[in-house]
């Protein structure tokens, strides 16, 4: 009698004949109908019908049943929240069981039943079990409260269970504290901003005591928690280090490889001349080594992080290349990775090994590995200068095996080597000719094409060769297509004479008949290049190329300090952050390497932030490129902008201040607190998705104009996304010029010249005023402070939020894009103050269809607020109902609500501001005149152009 | 942490799924199914696959995809670790661990998995505390539920599991007491032509089976520790102890486990017991060719090698061989190209070798390459690591007869 019988009854009546086995007397036939229905639901069967009556076999003292009725109301309670409230009686009383088994299963299922009635019903019985004298019972508590979380995440805050959870890392037993951790860690991951891991020297210790103490898994979190963890200097450091080593030798590979996570993090602390250091490194090596011996799938994570961890530290590895060969019996996937890795580790020393190994590979059946065999040859040859010649000539002998894969992936990497090392490889050029004929890959046709055009003087039928390939043209891919062109062309200003003909035809080839753009853009450039000035055409086209680097597929290394700090989880599998994939990219902390000497880790710069909290950079601002793309893209189907640009007089003329006359002296007051280092940049970072609060939170900058107050320097463009480059920057007002001061670092290897940048379009018409000057390159791990003088006289264009940037930045690498948005104060005249006869005359030339009235709704306060509560509330009494006048309805933005003034008629826009400004008074005089038009230069004039086009009304703005 | 699991046979069908959170749609593994057609082999399937919302992790196994569905970032390791944890008990539970097993067994299975992960946190993994819980199915013990209606399901709380020694429960009791340590030994080493060894590492693991009354603490020294290269040891085994002194000191748990494994690397003389004599001749006009192997012992300290098996992959040109063996059976599949010659036990006094011609295309070249002869074999009682070899085991209170078994294979 086997469980198989369970899934034979495939009747007509199952379901009817189930219900009557559960509502017998006879206890086994009871459970017997359980089991089956037990065994439909887990072949995904719908057996949700029988609720009332599986529910009815609960009240049971077998443990058996109890545990059966458990798994399905475990499963069927979210599509029967009625009938699940009915078990909940019968919970409560198990939690209150004599026997700790009892209790802690009910606590544990009670916490799988995702329904919110339950939820409310569970949260006494928790308290209980989380004070449980019985360890068991209080780890199993702890992980309910993590599940209780994910169903009512508020519920569990309100009822204090995350301060209780907090108090059990400080428990006695190590099997509670491992699962408060794990707990804890699944909850900080959807609150990222929630300090629930507060990690200090004390629990430290006491995480460092449970670890010898748990069981594997839990191992596996506290170590994973220690990582995020910042020591004060590096002898904690090294404390820490000690007691973490021994995990190193656990039979658990997870354990280990965390283990290793957290080594690799610390010893970032340590100073190298530390003997400590040496032998850390030495103890690095064998349990990676040991992992490769482990079953593939774990040997693939496995190898996917010494990926990284060779790159950071190649000393640890250095001497066990031989792990890294291939065995005949390893699945695909983990071979590609050997192969990589021994690249990697690829050195004079051990070069003749690795050519021997790759050289066999190369032989192998299966095409992948053969190809990637191939390349890898040709990497060792760029990567190690010494081994050029005999990789060149291992590459040779593939390209006899006559095997066509083979010798089109050969033809690719030595295309790479003559760039590599021009003039010195030429005479294998016969040989690769021999194969023309049997290449039928774009990229190894279009490598053959560009050896034969680069060395086309040495090549005595090339033109004979080239026109070969011309014959097909239109059938060519665009790569062997451009490449052809450009091919053709040098093999013309090499030898004019013979190939007029030739590149006539291809020419009138490639620019008309031809539908691709970039082929014919390239043709009608070295048309016009060779018809105007030949010698010049040969400079461009013959110019000499800058060598390839040494290793293109380096991880840059900013990206690779913040993927080493998420070694053994999937970021470190992918090689990419996880704000690159993580759903929704919340809940993302950038984490990065603590600095090598503790005690300078203050104020500096931001990259040198604590790991674990989030660092001054402001990374949801940013776009990925592809979104910025999109953006400028969209620039063209916006409303165009019609009428003469905006001229720079009226913008002085008619600028008014807000804040100006009266407030100026006001503002440098005792009352002004100036707002915490960080605040600026934070806001911006926090208040992404509503412009609306944006803005808000901006004119706590705005009280600050006048040049007074200078934002610290956020980091705009992180290096990792723009290729070594980082920028960060403020903008500032100064004596009535507005500019914007850039801090450029190169953090790449390479050296950066030729800056230049550019301003998207935006709502106020900002543009550079003069060039981007940076007058000498910039080397690696160089830093240079630029002001960049700024004017508005540029394009205008309506952004979202109104105070965003769009900014693109050039260098001899690449172009970069990022936005940002600046504080409006930088946009204020200091002259503004305006006189009330002339307010009182603005505000009614505004047409009354521009007015709008509505009340604000559920707007949290909070403490910094309620001052500026006070001042609208002032507003409030002496004119209850004021007019909003919606002005301008282009600029959203500007008619900004007072979110404090709770369920309170206000004027909206032009209230805004003074309403959130400390100095309550001024605010007061001047709320007596129904509010202060604010001016903003460039915005007014060209507010009259933006209305006339449909421009859909802000939601907040509807009543 | 672990949202879902399936289980999924070779030829596509889901066949067991559990979900420790809300219910994950099985449609979710049609990523699986696509990287599965695309992979030409059931090994070659990668083991992290990524979907719009989930990711998917899977081992393979027993010819068994198990796949567990996860939504946060969750270190890989410790989901694919616990995988091959859940193939292990499942096979410590029924003998064998395969499709027409689960599914007879599939109330258990349920019971075992719900046990193991609460809410995607590993609960319960360690064995002995499992079938505590609940009891493995016997054929006995569903007899005796049938009759007297009582269950596989413990009623007792697993006393292991609240203890400082997790892995080991209280209160057992044997009047046999006994305890079996197995050293398994695999070298993987490569010999060259003229005999010389090219690289060589032993991997080694020590299985124990323990069956000691209450709470025993034992100690295990080695001759010469400094051999092992890198070891991983059972939690049981105190770290600190190793550390210092280089003697393994543990709690055992009850039953079969695995103590120790190691690594000897290449650095340490490793002395191969066994050799292989060739004479493989191809001649490039002659379509006939000649081959000649003879295997024999060699350090083996007077013991004897059995389970020999010799393969070698002939090279393409090979169109088939006839050979005589002068003991043991042996086969060539002509399409593989795949020698294989079960030789069996080696008797010192007369070696075994397999002789004759093969028979090779005509016209074709004589071949790059010579074969490569892959060798199996076990040596009882013997570990190549020297040092190892000696075992001396001290226990503290009862007395207990030990027997000690070696294998060695290679």
């Amino acid at each position: 009698m086997t469980d198989s019988k369970y899934f034979t009854t495939t009747k007509k009546g199952e379901i009817f004949e189930l219900k009557a086995e559960l509502n017998s007397d006879k206890k086994e036939k009871k459970k017997e109908a359980v089991k089956k229905v037990i065994a439909s639901m887990t072949v995904g069967k719908d057996v949700s019908a029988l609720f009332p009556d599986v529910v009815n076999c609960m009240q049971t003292d077998n443990l058996e049943l109890k545990k059966l009725v458990y798994l399905y109301l475990m499963n069927y309670a979210k599509s029967q929240p009625d009938m699940a409230i009915m078990a909940v009686n019968t919970f409560v009383k198990d939690c209150e069981d004599p026997n700790p088994l009892i209790r802690a299963l009910a606590v544990r299922t009670m916490g799988c039943i995702r329904v919110d009635k339950i939820t409310e019903y569970l949260c006494e019985p928790l308290r209980k079990c989380l004070k449980d004298e019985d360890p068991y019972v209080r780890k199993t508590a702890a992980v309910c409260v993590a599940k209780l979380h994910d169903i009512n995440a508020q519920l569990v805050e309100d009822q204090g269970f995350l301060d209780t959870l907090k108090d059990l890392i400080s428990d006695s037993n190590p099997m509670v504290v491992a699962n408060a951790v794990a707990a804890l860690s699944e909850i900080a991951e959807s609150h990222p901003s929630s300090n629930l891991l507060d990690l200090n020297p004390q629990s430290i210790n006491k995480l460092l005591t449970a670890l010898n103490e748990c069981t594997e898994w839990g191992q596996i979190f506290i170590l994973d928690c220690l990582a995020n963890y910042t020591p004060k200097d590096d002898r904690e450091a090294q404390s820490i280090c000690e007691r973490v080593t021994p995990r190193l030798s656990h039979a658990n590979s997870a354990v280990v490889l965390s283990a290793v996570k957290v080594l690799m993090k610390f010893m970032e602390m340590l100073s190298k001349d530390l003997d400590y250091y040496g032998t850390l490194l030495k103890k690095l090596a064998p349990p990676l080594v040991t992992l490769l011996s482990a079953e593939p799938e774990l040997q693939y994570v496995a190898l996917r992080n010494i990926n990284l961890i060779v790159q950071k530290r190649p000393e640890i590895l250095k001497h066990e290349m031989k792990v890294f060969f291939v065995k005949y019996n390893d699945p695909i996937y983990v071979k590609l990775e050997k192969l990589d890795i021994m690249i990697r580790l690829a050195s004079q020393a051990n070069i003749a090994q690795v050519l021997a190994e790759l050289k066999e590979y190369a032989t192998e059946v299966d095409v992948d590995f053969v190809r990637k065999a191939v390349r890898a040859i040709g990497r060792c040859a760029i990567k190690v200068e010494q081994s050029a010649e005999r990789c060149v000539s291992t590459l040779l002998d593939l390209i006899q095996t006559k095997v066509n894969y083979v010798v089109q992936e050969a033809i690719v990497v030595i295309k790479d080597i003559f760039r590599k090392y021009p003039n010195k490889y030429e005479s294998v050029i016969a040989t690769l000719c021999e194969n023309l004929d049997s290449l039928d890959e774009p990229e190894a046709r279009a490598a053959m094409i560009w050896i034969v055009g680069e060395y086309a003087e040495r090549i005595d039928n090339a033109d004979e060769l080239l026109e070969s390939f011309l014959e097909g043209f239109h059938d060519e891919s665009t790569q062997v297509q451009l490449q052809l062109l450009t091919a053709i062309v040098k093999l013309f200003l090499k030898k004019p004479t013979e190939t007029q003909e030739l590149v006539q035809q291809v020419l009138s080839l490639a620019t008309q008949d031809s539908d691709n753009p970039d082929l014919r853009d390239r043709g009608y450039i070295y048309w016009r290049l060779l018809s105007t000035d030949p010698v010049a055409a040969k400079e461009v086209v013959l110019a000499e190329k800058p060598l390839i680097s040494e290793e293109t597929d380096l991880i840059e290394p900013t990206l690779l300090d913040e993927l080493i700090c998420y070694i053994g989880t999937l970021a470190s599998v992918y090689h990419k952050p996880p704000s690159a994939f993580v759903e929704g990219g919340r809940g993302v902390v950038h984490k990065s390497l603590p600095p090598r000497t503790a005690s300078n880790e203050s104020t500096e710069s931001p990259e040198t932030a604590p790991a674990g909290a989030p660092s001054g950079e402001q990374p949801d601002v940013i776009p990925t490129q592809g979104d910025l793309l999109g953006d400028l893209l969209n620039l063209d189907l916006g409303p165009p902008v019609s009428g003469p640009p905006l001229a720079t007089s009226s913008v002085q003329m008619g600028a008014v201040d807000l804040l100006g006359g009266g407030l100026d002296s006001l503002i440098g007051g005792p009352n002004f607190v100036a707002p915490p280092a960080a605040a600026v940049p934070a806001n911006l970072g926090a208040t992404m998705g509503s412009g609306l609060s944006d803005l808000f939170d901006l004119t706590s900058g705005v009280g600050t104009l006048s040049g007074s107050y200078v934002a610290p320097k956020a980091v705009w463009l992180p290096a990792m996304k723009a290729k070594g480059l980082e920028i960060s920057g403020t903008f500032t007002r100064q004596v009535g010029s507005i500019s914007m001061d850039l801090q450029l670092t190169n953090k790449a290897l390479q050296v950066m010249t030729d800056f230049a940048i550019q301003f998207n379009r935006n709502s106020f018409g900002l543009a550079p005023a003069a060039p981007l000057q940076v007058h000498a390159p910039l080397s690696p791990n160089q830093t240079v402070e630029i002001s960049l003088p700024l004017n508005t006289v540029g394009s205008v264009m309506k952004m979202e939020p109104l105070n965003n940037l769009q900014v693109a930045v050039k260098n001899n690498i690449d172009v970069f894009y990022f936005s940002t948005l600046y504080p409006l104060h930088i946009l204020f005249v200091e002259d503004g103050k305006m006189d009330r006869q002339m307010f009182l005359a603005t505000w009614k030339d505004i047409p009354n269809e521009n007015e709008a009235q509505f009340q604000i709704r559920d707007c949290p306060l909070n403490a910094g607020a309620l001052l500026a509560l006070r001042g609208c509330e002032q507003q409030a009494t002496e004119q209850q109902h004021l007019h909003s006048r919606q002005e301008e309805r282009g600029r959203p933005g500007y008619a900004l609500p007072v979110p404090e003034a709770h369920q309170r008629h206000l004027g909206a826009g032009r209230a805004a501001y003074p309403a959130r400004q400390p100095q309550l008074h001024a605010v007061t005089e001047m709320s007596s005149a129904r509010g202060v038009p604010t001016r903003v230069p460039g915005l007014r004039d060209h507010s009259q152009e933006l209305s006339s086009h449909p421009v859909p009304t802000p939601a907040f703005c509807q009543p | 942490m672990i949202h879902s699991l399936f289980l999924i046979n070779s030829s596509g069908d889901i066949f067991l799924e559990k979900h420790w959170k809300s219910v994950v749609s099985r449609s979710v593994c049609d990523y699986f199914f696509e990287a599965q057609e695309r992979a030409t082999e059931a090994e070659n399937v990668p083991p992290v696959i990524p979907t719009p919302h989930h990711y998917l992790l899977s081992v393979y196994r027993h010819k068994i995809f198990f796949v567990a569905v996860i939504q946060t970032e969750v270190p890989p390791l410790f989901v694919i670790e616990f995988l091959h944890r859940v193939v292990d008990t499942f096979q410590d539970y029924f003998g064998v661990c395969s499709e027409p097993v689960i599914k007879d067994n599939v109330v258990v299975v349920y019971e075992v998995l719900e046990e193991m992960l609460d809410n995607g946190f590993p609960l319960a993994t360690e064995s002995n505390i499992l079938k505590e819980l609940i009891k493995p199915p016997t054929i006995l013990r569903t007899v005796v539920n049938t009759i007297t209606g009582s269950t596989n399901v413990g009623d007792q709380l697993p006393t292991g599991q609240l203890s400082v020694v997790p892995w080991r429960r209280t209160g057992v009791k044997y009047t046999n007491n006994e305890a079996y340590f197995d050293v398994i030994e695999e070298i993987d080493a490569i010999i060259d032509k003229s005999g010389s060894t090219i690289t060589a590492e032993i991997q080694g693991v020590i299985d124990a089976c323990v069956k000691l009354t209450g709470m025993p603490d034992l100690t295990l020294s080695f001759m010469n520790p400094r051999l092992l290269d890198d070891v991983s040891f059972h939690p049981c085994v105190r770290f600190k102890r190793w550390e210092s002194e280089r003697i393994l000191s543990f709690i055992p748990p009850d039953g079969n486990f695995r103590l120790l494994s190691y690594h000897v690397s290449a650095q340490n003389l490793v002395a191969i017991p066994v050799y292989v004599k060739h004479n493989i001749s191809f001649r490039d006009s002659s379509s006939l060719g000649r081959f000649e192997i003879t295997v024999g012992p060699k350090q083996t300290m007077g013991k004897t090698i059995e389970g020999v098996i010799v393969t070698s992959q002939m090279p393409k040109g090979v169109l088939n061989m006839s050979l005589t063996p002068s003991q043991g059976t042996h086969t060539f599949d002509p399409v593989t190209k795949m020698l294989s010659w079960d030789v069996g036990k080696i008797n010192p006094q007369k070696l075994p070798s397999l002789k004759g011609t093969m028979s090779l295309q005509a016209g074709a070249s004589k071949p790059d390459e010579n074969p490569t002869i892959n060798l199996h074999f076990k040596i009882q009682q013997l570990a190549i690591s020297e040092g190892l070899s000696y075992l001396l085991l001290l226990l503290c209170g009862t007395h207990v007869s030990l027997l000690q078994s070696a294998p060695v294979s290679g």
